[in-house]
């Protein structure tokens, strides 16, 4: 026991002396939660639109100061013509353009009517998400208007359960937690364990009394601490900065990330001893690791719209379960009794890699 | 088993598929002799060194390290020994305290042992002013002294030094060479692999292995003779070209 007190408190000054390690450990988290919380994000504020209004009447300026008013956008131009509007798409000037007919007031109150929405599709996704915005406003914008309502009408009524303000950070934080505790976790402890190897001293420590068991333990109980630190630092700014709810029990919560971290930390163990180098780990750590991970792990894209073979692919993905579980307990508030099958995922996940890299750092020693 | 010996190996092996690595070697190596384990690269010396230090399983055949068995009491034998290897294995960004407490902690040592040692040990050395400082702004030479000083400050009854000398200056060597011989005389048996044939004249006994085989063994004066050469190197070649012929 005194032997892995005194192993441990090394591999700390390593971590501490080594400043790229603390930039990946310190500076990584922080930077991708703002990123991902501020930039990276799905919602559409203050899109670009412009605006060809041919009646210019009551009606009209009525629905075009109703569109403006919103967060969504932001007026960049009056056009008369459609050779400025495609002029301006082609500048990047605005996203969306609105055209709308002469005579509109008249035509509103007494026979149907059109009005034109013009996007720019270069960006699909953008382009999607703004014409949804536009028509909503259209239709509400029509609903209080008009005088009188046809007889039958469905209207919807859209709740959005667990997060009412479709808020892309809900999402993100989950992900960018399950991100984080790959990187240090895998990367940095595989890359830890190979410099031993590296260097020699490996050799010096087989040689010692220290049981392999003990080498192994000691040089990763200290990055699960960080990376533990690092998700508590993570949600704080979530809860904090991002306002994201808590819904469910956070000891589970504190449990899971726990567990997750051990299946992330058994992945890093299983690279390095199948690498004799610093540098094949990096790269394995993160190309055969982390851009499966950001990718298939349902973070950034959802996993129901992936072509079959992908979907199959990310089953092998501790994080896809992870985000699941983080999302159910912090957005859901819902317990082990409808989490545990992804809990066991990753429990099984330990027990293969655990296993896995056991065999092969016996193979190594015999 | 005899336990005067410090190292005693019968008809040890290593085989890797058909390969074979050391082949049934037998040797006695008493305690505090200076041993100089010869060959060339790819000889099995280093895969024999292995087997000794617990790092290797060996195919067949028995030895005991410090009176212990390598089959079943490797635990036992680790804690007696010392081992530095070819390449230079403290932690540069470790200071020189730092390295000493860590391996003195390794091996069990109680921590006032550790520190009052250690101080002696930097005293002894002649660098006490980089005794704070991080390993990696000592002068070469000074951290192969440090290295092998470490090797040995738990006090192993053996300590296994592989290539020590490797990239480190005339005097330098030298000045190993007299710690070498300063530990022996505490009764710590050094086992030595060298490339350096003129190192091997400073060991009490010498082997020298060609092809997994131990095809001399004495000490380097009874080799000069039985050999007919002037020095260690022209026996060296001599048994390495019988071999090829």
């Amino acid at each position: 026991m005194k032997e892995l007190i005194v192993f441990v408190k090394k591999e700390f000054k390593h971590i501490f002396r080594d400043r790229r390690t603390l930039l990946i450990l310190f500076g990584l988290p922080i930077a991708q939660v703002f990123l991902f919380g501020y930039a990276i994000t799905n919602e559409v504020r203050d899109a670009n639109i412009t605006v060809w209004d041919q009646s210019k009447d009551v009606v009209s300026k009525k629905l075009v100061s109703k569109i403006l008013a919103t967060d969504y956008f932001k007026l960049a131009n009056i056009s008369e013509n459609y050779n400025d509007i495609s002029n301006g798409f082609r500048s990047g000037e605005h996203m969306i353009a609105l055209v709308i007919p002469p005579n509109f007031s008249e035509d509103f109150n007494n026979k149907d009517t059109k009005i034109q929405l013009l996007l720019d599709a270069s960006d699909p996704n953008m382009a999607n998400i703004l014409s949804n915005y536009a028509s909503g406003i259209i239709a509400d914008f029509m609903r209080q208007e008009l005088q009188f309502k046809p007889p039958n009408q469905i209207v919807n009524e859209l709740r959005m359960t667990y997060n009412p303000e479709l808020k892309g950070v809900f999402l993100f934080v989950p992900g960018v937690i399950t991100v984080i505790l790959m990187i240090v976790s895998t990367l940095l402890t595989s890359i830890a364990l190979t410099r031993e190897k590296e260097l020699g001293t490996m050799e010096i420590l087989l040689v010692s009394p220290l049981k392999p068991a003990i080498i192994v333990i000691g040089k990763v109980l200290p990055y699960l601490l960080l990376s533990f630190f690092n998700a508590l630092v993570i949600l704080i700014l979530g809860f904090t900065v991002f306002k994201m709810p808590m819904v469910g029990s956070f000891s589970l919560l504190i449990a899971e990330l726990i567990l997750f971290i051990i299946a992330a930390l058994s992945i890093g163990i299983l690279i390095s001893t199948k690498t004799g180098s610093q540098q094949v780990a990096m790269m394995i750590s993160l190309f055969a690791l982390m851009l499966p991970t950001i990718l298939l792990s349902g973070f950034i894209f959802p996993i129901d719209s992936m072509p079959i073979p992908l979907q199959l692919l990310s089953n092998i993905m501790p994080a896809k379960f992870f985000i699941i579980i983080v999302k159910g307990i912090m957005l859901k508030g819902v317990g082990l009794d409808v989490l545990w099958p992804e809990t066991l995922v990753i429990l099984g996940f330990i027990m293969v890699f655990s296993l896995a890299s056991i065999k092969s750092f016996k193979i190594r020693l015999v | 088993m005899n336990n005067n010996y410090a190292i005693e190996a019968k008809d040890f092996t290593k085989k890797f598929g058909s390969f074979i690595a050391v082949d049934n070697i037998s040797f006695t190596v008493g305690q505090g002799e200076i041993f100089g384990f010869l060959g060339a690269n790819g000889a099995g010396k280093t895969t024999a060194m292995k087997m000794l230090t617990g790092l290797l399983r060996p195919t067949s055949g028995r030895a005991h390290v410090g009176g212990f068995d390598v089959w079943k009491e490797a635990d036992k034998i680790k804690k007696n020994i010392g081992y530095m290897s070819q390449k230079f294995s403290l932690y540069s960004d470790l200071t020189v305290l730092e390295n000493i407490t860590l391996f003195g902690g390794i091996y069990g040592m109680r921590m006032t042992e550790i520190k009052e040692k250690a101080n002696e040990l930097v005293h002894k050395l002649g660098i006490e002013d980089f005794k704070n400082r991080m390993v990696a702004s000592l002068p070469l030479g000074y951290k192969q002294k440090l290295a092998f000083s470490v090797a040995i400050f738990h006090e192993p009854r053996i300590v296994f030094l592989d290539e020590p000398t490797g990239g480190v200056d005339p005097i330098t060597r030298r000045q190993f060479w007299e710690m070498i011989y300063e530990a022996a005389e505490r009764g710590i048996t050094p086992f030595v692999t060298t490339h350096y044939m003129d190192e091997a004249e400073y060991c009490n006994r010498v082997s020298i292995m060609v092809e997994g085989k131990i095809m001399a063994l004495d000490t380097p004066e009874r080799l000069k003779q039985q050999f007919d050469s002037k020095n260690m190197d022209e026996v060296f070649l001599k048994l390495a070209r019988s071999k090829h012929k």
